[in-house]
């Protein structure tokens, strides 16, 4: 089967703003984690042949894969990521809420540490968890810095 | 068991950080093997020598430097009692991390030669892998490596087979970080001692846990960290056997370690002090001689007999637990229990456990090497410490039943 990342309409069907408001419903830790696992288990995952070492975000206890498809015509870019554990990546189907099928320009000036902090999820992006999901937004804002240039 | 003698409330009250709640919950910290907390003594300790006492040592130029200099060198033989050595040969460091870079440079890079083996296991800190690494790299020496039992014990016959005259440095966990798997040092230490090797045991799992004697191990070199033992972060100790310290080149050169100094060259000051450049961590070894102070004054045969007891709940409840697989199951551990749910990754279980206000470590425990040999991403680890109570072993699992609905 190809895997086809423009299959994944997170960041279209469900967007940041939907994400924020469900988030806002649910008061317990309980729901939150489980909502987060839950996005992290409906997104597809990257097959295997391509969890290679240039995708790789090195995290220092889970694992992270970035896998990047830039549309010139529509200066879109698509994005796809996959974890080793679940909640890192429940918590990059967030980030991928944000900014899958963006332009450079909008990847580029979106304010995610201002995302996170409203959904009450900031601590999952600060540098001293070492989770690989602050490693995987920077290195999707170089690669829109780089489009945008 | 003893265990019943042991008043852990009043205990427990000694250690002011773990009457907290965390995410809302009671703290349960079982992170005890990356640091322990500190009791009131210590943090008194630390205090009083600010408040008091702060002073430059060695300088005896007024009053307070003498009492600060006689605090810091009482520190000295607190250790030196603790260990069963002698002043001259304990000394200060950063940490066990600091005290293994030592004896790496000051004597692996001094007399390896091409051809050498360093002899190590598998289940070593990545602090008692690298240093020795770069050394034989740097000398064109070889890294050999102790592999593992089905338990994740050493292999003992495999460790006499690459035991040989070419060993010129041994260097063993006393206890693993990761598996909590207590290793027979000393009688491992005397093997390769009869082959000429020179010796070092890593003792920062070892030490909060059971009375260390370095006569006893015959072991020429033993490292550990305070903070590991009830004391303050950044305050380490290396024992180093008298004539090898002699031997040795100084580790680092300015203030303090020096006898004379002209532009032309330098002579070297006497032990300890060779290896003592610059003003030392003199709070850190008030702060830690306070710890050992204050462990000394427990029982500490009813300590040991209550985190076995600790660790045999935990196992107990481990085997019992579906979906449960406990990392490293050899017969003589220290209280450390290692494992791994079916279908959660560690980094998800830890997320979950602290939630609940459980502190679990999780990862590859700074043993990459180990975990690729166990052909796993890391571990959950619970590592139990004297304060912690039968109680919170139960709340450790009631927590990760929870887990285990959302995996």
């Amino acid at each position: 089967m190809q895997f086809d990342i423009r299959s994944i309409k997170l960041g279209q069907d469900v967007t940041a703003g939907d994400i924020a408001e469900d988030l806002e419903f649910l008061d317990d830790w309980e729901e939150r984690y489980r909502y987060i696992i839950d996005l992290g288990k409906q997104l597809p995952g990257l097959p295997d042949e391509l969890k290679t070492e240039d995708r790789f975000v090195r995290g220092c206890q889970s694992q992270v894969w970035l896998e990047t498809d830039y549309d010139a015509d529509a200066n879109t870019l698509y994005l796809a990521v996959d974890s080793d554990a679940l909640i890192v990546k429940g918590l990059a189907a967030i980030v991928l809420s944000a900014l899958n099928q963006q332009s450079p320009q909008a990847i580029h000036d979106y304010d995610m540490d201002g995302f996170f902090e409203r959904i009450d999820l900031l601590s999952h992006l600060s540098p001293t968890r070492g989770n690989g999901l602050r490693a995987m937004v920077a290195k999707i804002k170089h690669q829109a810095e780089q489009l945008v240039a | 068991m003893t265990a019943k003698a042991l008043d852990i409330n009043a205990l427990r009250a000694q250690f002011p950080i773990l009457d907290q709640q965390v995410n809302g919950k009671p703290l349960v910290y079982l992170d005890n093997g990356a640091t322990t907390q500190k009791p009131m003594a210590v943090l008194d300790a630390l205090q009083n020598y600010y408040r008091g006492v702060n002073s430059n040592v060695h300088r005896g130029a007024h009053y307070l430097s003498d009492e600060a200099t006689g605090q810091f060198e009482g520190a000295r033989q607190t250790v030196a009692d603790f260990l069963n050595a002698s002043r001259e040969e304990i000394l200060w460091t950063k940490g066990t991390t600091e005290s293994i870079n030592i004896v790496a440079q000051c004597v692996a890079r001094e007399q390896l030669q091409p051809g050498d083996e360093v002899l190590i296991s598998t289940s070593e800190h990545h602090a008692n892998i690298v240093p020795w690494q770069q050394a034989c790299l740097a000398k064109g020496a070889t890294l050999k490596v102790i592999p593992l039992r089905d338990d994740c014990s050493l292999d003992m016959e495999a460790f006499d087979q690459l035991l040989s005259e070419k060993t010129k440095i041994f260097a063993i966990g006393h206890a693993s970080n990761a598996l909590g798997t207590l290793n027979p040092v000393k009688e491992m230490v005397a093997r390769a001692k009869a082959m000429g090797a020179i010796t070092l045991v890593d003792g920062a799992q070892a030490v909060a846990h059971f009375p260390v004697d370095v006569q006893d191990l015959g072991v020429d070199f033993y490292a550990f960290s305070g903070h590991k033992l009830f004391g303050p972060t950044g305050i380490g100790v290396l024992y180093g056997r008298r004539d090898l310290l002699e031997a040795m080149p100084p580790y680092q050169t300015g203030g303090e370690m020096i006898e004379v100094v002209t532009f032309e060259k330098s002579t070297w000051n006497q032990l300890p002090y060779k290896f003592e450049a610059g003003t030392p961590n003199i709070a850190g070894a008030i702060g830690l001689a306070a710890a050992i102070t204050w462990l000394n004054n427990q029982d500490r045969a009813a300590l040991e007999a209550h985190e076995n007891a600790l660790l045999a709940h935990a196992t107990e409840q481990a085997q019992a637990f579906d979906g449960l697989k406990i990392i490293g199951t050899a017969a003589s551990k220290v209280s450390v229990l290692s494992f791994l749910l079916d279908g959660g990754h560690p980094a998800d279980v830890g997320m979950l456990l602290d939630k609940q206000g459980v502190a679990v470590r999780t990862g590859h425990h700074c043993t990459m090497p180990l975990m690729d040999t166990l052909g796993i991403p890391g571990t959950v680890r619970a590592s139990f410490s004297i304060y912690n109570t039968l109680d919170e072993v139960d709340r450790l699992f009631q927590a990760l039943q929870k887990v285990k609905t959302f995996l």
